[in-house]
This record gives C-alpha cells, structure tokens and sequence, in this order.
C-alpha cells in the first residue's frame, strides 16, 4: 500500500501556496466526513481529500507528513491527524483533529454494536457475523501479503525480511509471546541490520548524515 | 463472569502500555490483545472477539476502532446481572479508546518536529525500513488468530476456505472492502459456517 502512494511522488506540484483550513473547526468537520468515508481504514481516503479536494498539501507534503507517521509509533492515521492539526492551530488543532476522526464513527459504531446486542442471537445474524469475521482475517492476511511485496527491495534482502516476519508469526501465534517483548527483540535486531547494509550502500556514502555536524 | 473495579483497571493499564507499541497500526495489536482479552484473563469470548473485529471492520472509520470494540466487549460481560448492559458497554468502549490513543497522541506531538528534522538520517530511515518485516508478521499472526481459534480442521474447514478466498480477492482484484464483507455475510447466513 506504501509503495502505491510512493508513486504519487511523481506528480506535479501545482499549488505552492496551499489552502489550509480557515478554523479548527473547519479542519475537525474535514476529517469527520473523511473518516465516515473510510472502511477498512482510513489512510486512502485521506490522500485524496486532504490532497485532491481541500488542496491543503502537496502531494509530496503529504508523504513527507505521511513517513514521519510511519516511523512514530501508534496508527498512522491517528499520527496523520496530530501532525496535520498542530501544524496549522498547534495543540488545539491537534485535539480536535483527533477528535475528528474518531468522533463520528465511534458513535456509528457504537449504534452498530447496541444494535447487534438486540439481533445477535438469530442465527441468520450469527451465521452472517461468522462469515464476517472470516473476510475479516482474510483482508488482514491479503493485505500484509500486499505489503509484504514491499519487501523485495528490503535492504537485508527479501530471504533476510522475510525470516523477521516469519519469527514475528511464529513467536505470536505457537507461543502467545507478550507482543512487547517480541517486538523489543526482533525489532531492534532487524533495525541494526538494516542499518548496517544502507550505511554500506554507495549512495549513502558521499553525504553520509551520520557524519554531519 | 463478575468483574470488579481492579479488572477495569487492568484494562486501562493494558491499552495505555501497548499505545507505543502499535507500530504498524491496531491490526498488529490483535494477538496481543487476544491474548490479553480472551486467552489469560477471559474477558471476552472467542467469538466476542471475532465479532467485534468483523462490526468494525464493516462500521467507517479508523481500524483502530477495533480495540474499542474489545473494551466494548468486556463492558457487556461486566454489567451487573439485571441492569442495562449497554452503559457499561459505551464506558468502556470510550475508555479503551482513550487509553489506546493517549500515549501515542502525545509522543507524536512531542516528537513529530524531531522526525521531521531527522527523515534524511540513517538511523531514522533505519528503523521505518527495519521494523516492516516485523509488522508484516504481526499482521498475519493476527489474521491467522482470527480464524485459528480451533483446529479441528474437519469441522471449522469452510471458515478457512472463505478466508483464503477473502485473500485471493484482496490481492487479486479491487472489490470494495464492504462488498467482500457483504459476500461473507451472505455465505455465512447459509449456516456452511461452523
């Protein structure tokens, strides 16, 4: 999904003087009928509004913004959102951008479960939530295959990535292992690595950041 | 069930303390948190659990609604016997909410000037590229926690038959998420699903 919006990058830039949000109250309705437009996640549909439609970022300000919010750690979406409403209205801008995106479909969802407490148990509503929460793992599977293809050019080889992934798996699924102790080894590992074969690539060399002042 | 005062805690306490550790968003998240919610504490059910992934999954919104929907789960199980259970249920969904988001809110706001700054250093570039392997792991371990939850092949094989379909359809053609969820409903509805 990542490598997709990379190539965006490539478009032109027609507008160097954004738009932005003339209130925080603006920027908090945008991201309300953004995230209601969301399923399954919101990051595609906020490209497109927050790029296409507002005009508020460049396309390359976006994905600037959008690999910053990668690297943090918490959903990216909700990162997205903090970055965007401190850049314009600092900590308020922050708080409602955040609440933006939640508030309305937590109440949507909300009316959903209260509804699903009343019909869950018809069988036809529990077959149906049970064909439902297969889909489900077969999205989630289909779409970290998706990213996994991402993973070809890794800078430890694909064989390399691959073993962390499949470590990961292992360790979560065969012995319920603590998510936090999993990723406070496997990680840092797989960063070292990663850091020494780029610090080795050529192009890396010249203007080595590291050794910048 | 009957939970008290210090198992509400112990949920607040579980979602402030995995915040940071959603690399890769909620979804990396889910064998933790079955582990937590269903396998050590019995919060939840298997199925609540399901059934919580697949309502937000089908509802707009970020996915990490999903988590919600684990706190909304506990809520109902820890109604008092007599009383509505949907109070409850909204308290704690809202909670969990909260307590996933606070820690990662506020690092962000503390450390995206920092990020921004640093995107072109190795190390930062290091650790983006670094920890993907991981993610994608988390991530199929969670898809595979979704459906493992029996073994017995013979009896649960269409539940795994219709997630390898979900699979090829999301890698293969475009179909909206909700028309896959919709195909899902309808082939359950047949009772096929055990």
């Amino acid at each position: 999904m990542q490598d997709t919006f990379l190539g965006d990058s490539k478009s032109v830039e027609h507008h160097s003087d954004n738009a932005r949000p003339e209130s925080p109250k603006a920027l908090f309705w945008a991201l309300s009928m953004l995230a209601l437009q969301g399923f399954g996640g919101v990051f595609p549909i906020a490209r497109r509004v927050i790029v296409e439609e507002r005009k508020w970022l460049t396309d390359k300000q976006f994905l600037e913004e959008w690999a910053v919010a990668q690297v943090l750690p918490g959903p990216n979406i909700v990162n997205l959102s903090v970055m965007l409403g401190n850049r314009w209205f600092g900590g308020l801008g922050a708080f409602l951008a955040v609440l933006g995106i939640f508030f309305f479909p937590s109440v949507v969802l909300i009316l959903v479960a209260i509804f699903f407490e009343h019909i869950k148990d018809l069988p036809l509503v529990a077959g149906a939530l049970k064909g439902m929460g297969a889909v489900s793992a077969g999205l989630i599977a289909g779409s970290s295959i998706k990213l996994a293809t991402g993973l070809k050019t890794h800078p430890i080889s694909l064989w390399g990535a691959l073993v962390f992934s499949f470590f990961a798996f292992l360790g979560l699924v065969i012995f319920h292992f603590k998510l936090i102790s999993l990723l406070l080894t496997l990680a840092p590992l797989s960063i070292y690595l990663t850091y020494r074969r780029i610090r080795e690539l050529p192009s890396n060399h010249p203007n080595n950041s590291e050794n910048q002042p | 069930m009957s939970f008290g005062l210090s198992d509400w805690l112990n949920i607040a306490w579980q979602f402030l303390s995995v915040s940071l550790f959603a690399i890769g968003g909620a979804i990396g998240l889910l064998p933790e948190m079955h582990r937590f919610f269903v396998n050590d504490n019995r919060y939840i059910t298997e199925d609540q659990f399901t059934n919580g992934i697949a309502l937000a999954q089908a509802s707009p919104g970020p996915n990490a609604l999903m988590m919600a929907m684990l706190g909304w789960g506990f809520g109902v199980n820890a109604t008092p016997v007599g009383q509505s259970t949907i109070p409850y249920a909204v308290i704690a969904f809202v909670m969990s909410m909260i307590c996933i988001l606070l820690p990662s809110c506020l690092l962000n706001f503390m450390a995206t000037r920092w990020v921004h700054k640093n995107s072109e250093r190795l190390i930062v570039m290091a650790f983006k590229k670094g920890v993907a392997p991981v993610v994608v792991g988390t991530m199929l371990a969670s898809s595979w926690i979704i459906v493992a939850h029996d073994m017995n092949i013979q009896v649960y094989w269409p539940t795994w038959l219709l997630a390898f379909v979900a699979v090829l359809l999301v890698v293969f053609t475009r179909l909206h998420i909700l028309a896959l969820l919709g195909i899902g409903a309808l082939v359950g509805m047949t009772g096929w699903i055990a």
